[in-house]
Order: structure tokens, then C-alpha cells, then sequence
């Protein structure tokens, strides 16, 4: 399309199936997850990229969803918290959340998964000193973020007791 | 808040979108990785009426490794600089300053050419460039031209581009023999923004420093080169008191502002803190 347009018809593939909307220009991803699609666990706080909780996948890669227009991720594959939650991919993770009680108001949770299971895949056996770095683009307000490097860190040693990333 | 309305164009070759940035001109604005241009747009500090997707251009992205240089895509995501083995190898300093490049969810969408085209006085990259002795190459209407990197920043977000221009990539040449290079900033916190950063490159050959280009950012409108201060270096021993000794020069090279955070007097305090931290990394 070299023409500028104001609304744009797009087909994506979220959590697996897919997709095919017609949709603003100006969407964002995560306005178009929540609204559109109705998959609210992706959080929008900031709107501007700084707090993380919008994080989502795309093409296999963690992204900013308010940073991203809906017309951009044409052709994409998205994978959100709730497509991570019935594949089971991070079902270890939100048990560790649990146990170490890693989430109070829970709003930043959903992002920080997504960017705890991408520090997992590109870093198997981070220091706790890595964890926090890598989570710096994620902002909790509530735990104070103790609880949440103690959960990576117990799921990622569980990993690797299990030879497993 | 969200983006203002503006219509969206996504053209599939450089030439279509020289062709929208022409027919458009300054209603128009590139849309790359857009991690600080949709910020803009959310909060209506920019409102351009058209925005051009180069996000589909094929052959805009990537890094080549030829006898004379590196090319580095302007597509190029700062997540693939990061994880280059070529980038590591040919262009450390570049890889030093990757990691300071906000956080990874932002650098796997963030791109080399659009930091560069976007001059935040604050961004690591055009440092880079600036000490490397970069040269940016710019696509027009009239075929391509080249502006070398301390040309190409003109000021607060203002570069050589014209409107009508696309950056297309940019040519590191690469490192002499005997040279090396260190980076360093500070920021309140990982990721942020820096309050002062520098990127160093030079010679150490034969245990003295020699043809130092020492580049800052973050105090000032654009990237600077310090030049009192790699005079002070020129030609003098690679030891501590070298380094101590060249720091005062860095009076006659930064007038920083006060910024949200620290007053003129803490900043210039600051890059010589820095620039003793990382100019003492090439001392062996």
C-alpha cells in the first residue's frame, strides 16, 4: 500500500488463530488486543513506553503493544499472555508468582511474564543482578520487585535441574 | 493519550517512499521502529498528517562487513546490533553501547537509522557514529549522497536530512590496527535515558594515546566531539595521570545545561567523573 490511508484491513495470527479486521491507522497492538479481540490481559498503562505492562510477543519477539500500530503487525504472529497461559508455556512462572507472592495489584504481571519467559529463552541461568536488569522496562509498584527476581530465579533453576530451558 | 489521527502509507521500496516523502513533504514523517516517534504521537508533541511505514522495505536492514567497512542497515534493530557477531567484532564500541540502548522489549523494535534520524541529543548510537567517524548515506529523489557523521547532527532532533530524504544506512570504517575504544554513561536508572554519556575511540599503539576522538552525549543539543580534551591526550602515555591530567580540558569542550535533574555544574561535574571512568579503561 503506497497510498496513505486513515483505515486498514489486517490479518495476523494471535495465540494461534487466525485474525482479519478492519481497523484505524491509529490503533496501537494493545488497543487492538483489548478492545477488537478482547483479550484484556494485556495491560496499557503509560501509552507511552515506559512501563512494560502492554509487553507482547510478536513474531517471537517481546515488544512494547502501545509502541506498535494494529496496521503494522499485519502478516504478524501475536502471542499474548492469555495464548501463553493455555499453551502452558509459562505456567511455571505464574506458579512461582504465586508462591513467592510476586504480584500484589497484579496490573504489571501479565507484562513482566512475558518479559521474564523472553529473559528465560535468550538467558537460562541469570544472575539475579541480569534478572533485575532485564526487567528494568517493566515497572511494579506495588512488590517492590524482591518477590519477582525470587520467582524467575526459582523457575530458571528449576529449568536447568531439569536440563530443561 | 493515543496518536491523532494521520493516514498511514507502507511502501515496499525506498523508491515509493521517496515518492510519499515528495508528495507529502513536511506533512510527512518516517516511521521506522517508532519507539520514541509514537511516544510523540501519544503525546501530540508531533502530528504529522502522513506517517511512512519503511518498516516492509526489503534490503533496508541488515549489517555487511566489507573490506573497507561496516554497513549498517538503517532497519537494523538495536536487538540485532546487540547480538551481531560481526558488530562484536569489527565495531566493539558499538557493541558496548547496545546494552544502555533502553530495555530489550524497546531495542527488538527500535532501529539504528531511526535513532540516528532522530538526533535525541541523549542517544547512544549518533555518539557512536560520531567517534567512529561514521558516514550516513541518504537516499533523494536525485540519487544517493553521503554526509559524514559530524555534519549530519545539526542540533536538538535536527540532522542534514531534508525532508524529502530517507537515511538509508550508514558506513563505519573499520578500526585501524592498534586502536580500541571504550563507552560509558550515567542514567538514574538501568535504561533510562542518559544524563551524560561518552563513546572514546583511539590509538594505544606503542603506549600512547594518539588520533582520540572523544565523543559525549547528553550535554548538549546534539553529540559533540571533545577536541581540547583529545589534545590533551595526543601523543602523551597511556597511564592514570595522563588521563587525571587531560580532564580539566573538558571546560573549554562541554557548557552543558541545567537539565529536569541536575543543575549545568553537576552535569559538567559529571562527564569529567565519566570521562575518567571510561577513558582509564584504555589505559592498559
Amino acid at each position: 500500500m503506497n497510498t496513505a490511508a486513515e483505515t486498514i484491513e489486517i490479518s495476523l495470527t494471535v495465540n494461534g488463530e487466525k485474525v482479519k479486521r478492519a481497523v484505524p491507522v491509529r490503533l496501537n497492538l494493545a488497543d487492538f488486543l483489548r478492545i477488537e479481540l478482547e483479550l484484556t490481559g494485556t495491560h496499557v498503562g503509560c501509552e507511552h513506553g515506559v512501563c512494560g505492562a502492554c509487553t507482547v510477543r510478536v513474531d517471537g519477539e517481546i515488544v512494547r503493544g502501545c509502541l506498535m500500530f494494529a496496521a503494522q503487525a499485519d502478516g504478524c504472529t501475536v502471542d499474548t499472555v492469555e495464548g501463553l497461559t493455555d499453551s502452558r508455556e509459562i505456567e511455571e512462572l505464574q506458579s512461582a508468582f504465586v508462591l513467592t507472592n510476586a504480584l500484589q495489584c497484579g496490573f504489571c504481571t501479565p507484562g513482566i511474564l512475558m518479559a521474564a519467559q523472553a529473559l528465560l529463552r535468550d538467558l537460562p541461568d541469570p544472575s539475579r543482578e541480569q534478572i533485575r536488569e532485564y526487567l528494568s522496562g517493566n515497572y511494579c509498584r506495588c512488590t517492590g520487585y524482591q518477590a519477582i527476581v525470587d520467582a524467575i530465579e526459582a523457575v530458571a533453576k528449576a529449568r536447568r535441574a531439569r536440563g530443561h530451558r | 493519550m493515543k496518536a491523532p489521527r494521520f493516514a498511514y502509507a507502507r511502501p515496499a521500496s525506498v523508491a515509493e517512499a521517496l515518492a510519499l516523502l515528495d508528495k507529502h513533504k513536511d506533512d510527512a514523517r518516517v516511521l521506522a521502529g517508532g519507539q520514541s516517534l509514537v511516544p510523540m504521537l501519544n503525546f501530540r508533541v508531533a502530528s504529522p498528517k502522513v506517517l511512512v511505514d519503511i518498516n516492509r522495505i526489503a534490503g533496508l536492514a541488515g549489517i555487511k562487513v566489507t573490506k573497507t567497512h561496516v554497513r549498517i542497515g538503517a532497519l537494523t534493530r538495536h536487538a540485532d546490533l546487540e547480538r551481531s557477531a560481526d558488530i562484536a567484532k569489527h565495531l566493539p564500541l558499538v557493541a558496548a553501547a547496545m546494552p544502555h540502548v533502553a530495555h530489550p522489549a524497546i531495542r527488538n523494535r527500535g532501529t539504528f537509522g531511526g535513532s540516528c534520524a532522530l538526533a535525541d541529543p541523549a542517544a547512544e548510537l549518533p555518539a557512536c557514529a560520531l567517534a567512529l567517524g561514521a558516514t550516513f548515506v541518504v537516499a533523494g529523489k536525485k540519487g544517493e549522497r553521503r554526509i559524514a557523521a559530524v555534519d549530519f547532527f545539526k542540533g536538538l532532533y535536527a540532522t542534514a536530512l531534508k525532508a524529502s530524504e530517507l537515511l538509508v544506512a550508514a558506513e563505519f570504517p573499520l578500526p585501524k590496527p592498534g586502536y580500541t575504544s571504550a563507552f560509558g554513561e550515567l542514567a538514574r536508572r538501568h535504561g533510562d535515558y542518559a544524563l551524560v554519556g561518552l563513546a572514546v575511540h583511539g590509538s594505544t599503539r606503542g603506549g600512547r594515546f594518539s588520533d582520540m576522538r572523544v565523543a559525549f552525549f547528553g550535554v548538549g543539543d546534539r553529540p559533540q566531539l571533545a577536541a581540547h580534551f583529545a589534545r590533551a591526550l595526543e601523543g602523551q602515555p597511556t597511564i592514570a595521570k595522563t588521563v587525571e591530567g587531560a580532564l580539566a580540558k573538558l571546560d573549554a569542550d562541554l557548557a552543558p545545561r541545567a537539565d529536569l535533574y541536575s543543575s549545568a555544574a553537576a552535569k559538567l561535574h559529571l562527564a569529567k567523573v565519566l570521562a575518567g571512568r571510561v577513558t582509564q579503561q584504555l589505559v592498559p
